[in-house]
């Protein structure tokens, strides 16, 4: 086009969307209240760490090292014991799920153990893998450690097996609250970025605004940028009032530094904001509108950005499909900023695939955004 | 080669050979038209005829798929926007924003110098007598207020052509005629106007008249030129309400004319040659011919209106006669906060009468409407439909009603015979008895070639039908239609009044809600709703004498607005 672009159009605009922000009730709330509704529920009351579980342990054995390694269980910090003389009294309680599993001892134990032998027996609910798997490398654990101390007390030096310590380098007490949260603002910036933005425009072709500004000079170049810088800074004050939150109420650590925070949102941010736009360029209605944000923004970034599901233990094809998920390079800079530091090893890479995936966003935009209602 | 001594001043757009589909929907089929300066353009037309797509291919918005357009100069895909003003239906503006902000946003969005402001702001909101309600926020407008906004909007750099795309549509009478005389105003400064409307009285008032039906052009050219070839040709005859059925059969049977409508006691009739002295036999008289109206020439252009009785009010079963009141509103109160969406309505209609409410929209009729039908529970008053009071027989006095809701309200993904069986349904008809009423509505409102099609993909007039099908299936004494035949064309129009008016002969008795002031001569008895007060209730000729004996519904109501408010001022004058 001919026209240039004009600075009067772009701040009036500017102006507009930033007065329609401070009084639609909604966007506040989109913007302030839910993200630290979300804090407070990721922070609070989603927590993936492993407190005590209860199993039931059956003791058949009345020996000196059954009562020994019973002890062990009682004593250790990773279960609640149950305790029973046989099996099919604790069975109902499995099935009923009360009990995420049984240790048996069985009769001859305590014999077998003087030989230097001896078996347990766990029996899982194998229709929970996860806490399945759990109970039977703790009970497997315990009683490991039982019989290294015992010959130990012994006087025997067996050939240690091969000692592993565990070390969680970053977040050494494994607080998962302390990776959910930053995991939230990433959620934070998704739903500001495209729902909130594909919302708006989708808006304004209902009420039929725009296409009354369609018919005025503004060019549709201009259109897209004050529909983005209003929610940039939107975006980027919703995420400084999450950390502050996370900082203050959760003492989450932040060992990196604001600039890189900054940096890193910005990024995330203008790939949210295309992909928002881009919905709404494509959905002229806010229910669609919506509906396509969800699955398409909210929902991945979600699921499967690494936030709460670890993506190297699906799939191999779901592995792959996490790829076009822009979140999925946001989550692990953010963790790394608030809990290991700065790496601009790490952050530039995935800041230039966020920005990559923006501009092909934008770039659809452009495209799709003609000055056409029909 | 002479230069011409009169500078022949290009138009201010111009378009040829227009042609726009959409999917298998032809919008617009070859149509020209020519937008000078200084002229007031109207298109008119029914809704669906393509009057918004037109105007949008004007203003650059929409690429028509054959045609050239020339605007302001340039085609419409390039043209000058800063010399456009536009108004779409909606008036464009932001609810959030205060009268003052949406007026500065378009200005620099129109790229108007901030030195010009104060005058150009002054100027339009005193144009608009909005200076008291700057800071107000345009949500909070009344209709005609928006209205008168979202022209300031366009307005506010002075274009050289205007577009405005049913800027009267739903807005009471004052405001709309305040407007046209702005926009007059306009046109005299110079400026290019085009003015879309489905009111054919405001086509009457243009200088050029492009009449748009189902995307073709039916005339183009000064409105008189339609209604000229009619003069002498149109005559009003009196009849008793009772003695209207055999008159039209007479008529009919004549073979003499093209149509006729119901205007009070009288039959206004359009003959296919002015009255001869033969034409005395059937009660016509050369003596005092009417002037032919803009919709006349419509129908004449369209070739005539069907004149036969109603099947519908044929093979309705007869109401029983009685003495109470069919349907009783009493002191009827509705507030929503502080909110008053309709304020003391009273009114008693007798059985087998047509009862018209009249307003613009948001005045309160749909509230009105929807508390007689039990949908919303009155904050003060009570009434009645068929002797059932709606505060303990709700569902009996649903029951005894059909009910045409407001716009369309049949479910768009159901077909039509399933969208039929669903309403015979819950209306409790089943088995033979549903299957005949089904066949017998589908048969009477042409609807059966349409019966396995999606009643969203219907054409707007087949919508309508297929809603009033609905409503009378169960065969009720008591009709509610809520603007039934909003933006339909006159030919659809008058098959609607026409079973209206024949099952009232039957004994139905009839509420009707319309913002088309004309359509009141149809209604036995109407009650004016303005701002969610009753300002008048009569005849239609009692209404127009109150008025001052003016000669339409339309001046009417203006005038009785007018009244009003100059009472409610001196109201406040007094208590202050």
């Amino acid at each position: 086009m001919s026209t240039p672009i004009s600075p009067r159009r772009l701040r009036a605009m500017i102006v507009k969307e930033s007065l329609q922000i401070l009084r639609d009730p909604s966007t506040i709330l989109i913007a302030f209240v839910l993200p630290i509704v979300l804090l407070l529920i990721f922070g609070y009351a989603l927590n993936l760490d492993t407190g005590r579980t209860r199993i039931g342990l059956a003791q058949q054995d009345g020996g000196e090292a059954a009562a020994s390694l019973a002890l062990a269980y009682r004593n250790s910090r990773w279960f609640t014991v149950v305790e029973s003389g046989a099996v099919p009294a604790l069975k109902d309680d499995l099935v009923a799920g009360t009990l995420r599993g049984i240790i048996v001892i069985p009769q001859d134990f305590s014999r077998q153990a003087i030989a230097g032998k001896g078996t347990i027996e766990a029996i899982t609910d194998g229709s929970v893998p996860n806490n399945a798997a759990f109970v039977a490398t703790y009970a497997e654990g315990v009683r490991r450690e039982w019989a290294l101390d015992r010959a130990a007390e012994r006087g025997h030096q067996p050939p240690p097996p091969i000692d592993l310590e565990l070390r969680n380098w970053f977040n050494p007490g494994s607080i998962s609250r302390h990776f959910l949260v930053p995991g939230a603002i990433a959620i934070v910036m998704t739903i500001i970025g495209s729902l909130l933005t594909a919302l708006v425009v989708a808006r304004e072709w209902e009420r039929g605004t725009m296409e009354a500004i369609m018919a005025t000079p503004l060019l549709m170049g201009e259109l897209i940028a004050t529909k983005v810088l209003p929610y940039y800074v939107l975006g980027l004050g919703a995420m400084t009032v999450c950390t502050v939150v996370s900082l203050v109420l959760f003492q989450v650590p932040f060992q990196g530094s604001a600039l890189a925070l900054f940096a890193i949102a910005s990024c995330y941010l203008f790939c949210a904001l295309g992909q928002g736009l881009m919905i709404s360029a494509l959905a002229r209605n806010q229910f669609v509108a919506s509906q396509i944000a969800l699955l398409t923004a909210f929902l991945p970034s979600l699921l499967l950005s690494g936030f709460i599901y670890e993506i190297s233990s699906a799939p191999l094809w779901v592995q792959m499909v996490t790829r076009i998920v822009p979140a999925r390079y946001l989550i692990p800079s953010l963790q790394t900023v608030f809990l290991a530091g700065d790496d601009w090893g790490l952050f530039l890479p995935n800041m230039a695939v966020m920005l990559l995936f923006g501009a092909g966003f934008f770039a659809i935009t452009v495209r799709a955004t003609k000055r056409r209602v029909a | 080669m002479t230069a011409s001594a009169v500078p022949c001043k290009p138009p201010a757009a111009e378009a040829a050979g227009l042609v726009k589909r959409f999917g298998d929907i032809t919008a617009l089929d070859g149509v020209s038209i020519t937008v000078r300066a200084g002229e007031m353009t109207g298109l008119v037309g029914p809704d669906g005829a393509g009057k918004t797509t037109l105007i949008r291919i004007l203003a650059g918005l929409i690429d028509p798929d054959a045609g050239t357009t020339q605007v302001l100069g340039n085609p419409a895909a390039r043209l000058d926007r800063r010399r456009l003003g536009y108004m779409p239906q909606r008036f464009g503006l932001y609810e959030d924003l205060s009268v003052i902000e949406n007026l500065t946003l378009y200005a620099d969005l129109r790229d108007l110098p901030p030195s010009d402001r104060p005058e150009t702001f002054g100027h339009l909101l005193d144009f608009t007598d909005l200076a008291r309600f700057q800071s107000r926020l345009a949500g909070q407008l009344s209709g005609g207020m928006k209205q008168k906004l979202g022209l300031a909007c366009a307005l506010v750099s002075k274009p050289d052509l205007l577009l405005l795309d049913e800027p009267g549509v739903g807005v009471d009478p004052v405001s709309r005629h305040e407007l046209w005389d702005m926009v007059r105003t306009l046109s005299g400064e110079g400026v290019g106007i085009l003015w879309s409307t489905a009111y054919l009285d405001e086509a009457e008032r243009c200088d050029t008249v492009y009449l748009l039906s189902e995307g073709h052009l039916l005339h183009a050219g000064p409105p008189d030129a339609l209604t000229a070839p009619l003069a002498g040709r149109v005559v009003e005859v009196a009849t008793p309400p009772g003695q209207r059925r055999q008159r039209l059969a007479t008529l009919r049977a004549s073979g003499r004319v093209m149509d006729a409508v119901v205007h009070g006691d009288r039959l206004r009739l359009l003959l296919k040659s002015p009255p001869t002295p033969d034409d005395e036999a059937l009660g016509i008289t050369a003596a005092a011919p009417v002037v032919p109206r803009f919709e006349d020439g419509f129908v004449a252009a369209l070739g005539g209106s069907d004149l036969g009785d109603s099947q519908l009010a044929a093979a309705y079963r007869t109401i029983p006669a009685s003495d109470a009141p069919a349907i009783e509103a009493r002191g009827l109160t509705k507030r929503y906060g502080a909110f008053v969406a309709a304020q003391d309505i009273s009114f008693s209609v007798p059985r087998g009468q047509i009862f018209g409410l009249l307003g613009p929209n948001g005045a309160g009729k749909s509230t009105t409407f929807k508390m007689l039908c039990g949908l919303i529970t009155p904050s003060a008053g009570t009434g009645a439909v068929a002797g059932h009071d709606l505060r303990h027989a709700r569902a009996d006095a649903r029951q005894s009603l059909g009910y045409m809701a407001q716009k369309f309200s049949l479910y768009g993904d159901l077909s039509v015979a399933q969208n039929l069986s669903f309403f015979a349904g819950i209306y409790g008809l089943a088995g033979a008895a549903a299957h005949s009423a089904m066949d017998q509505v589908a048969e009477l409102f042409h609807l059966t070639p349409y019966l396995r099609m999606n009643a969203g993909m219907l054409p707007l007039g087949y919508r309508q039908r297929l809603s009033l099908a609905c409503a009378v299936m169960h065969q009720p004494p008591v009709l509610f239609l809520d603007e039934p035949t909003s933006g339909v064309d006159p030919l659809v129009r008058r098959e609607f009044w026409n079973h209206i008016t024949g099952l009232v002969e039957k004994g139905v008795t009839v509420l009707v809600t319309t913002h088309f002031m004309d359509e009141a001569e149809y209604c036995d008895r109407i009650s004016l709703i303005y701002r969610a007060r009753q300002i008048a209730t009569g005849t239609p000729a009692e209404l127009r004498e109150k008025a001052g004996g003016v000669a339409t519904m339309d001046e009417a109501f203006a005038a009785l607005i007018r009244n009003a408010e100059s009472d409610a001022n001196t109201d406040r004058s007094e208590a202050a």
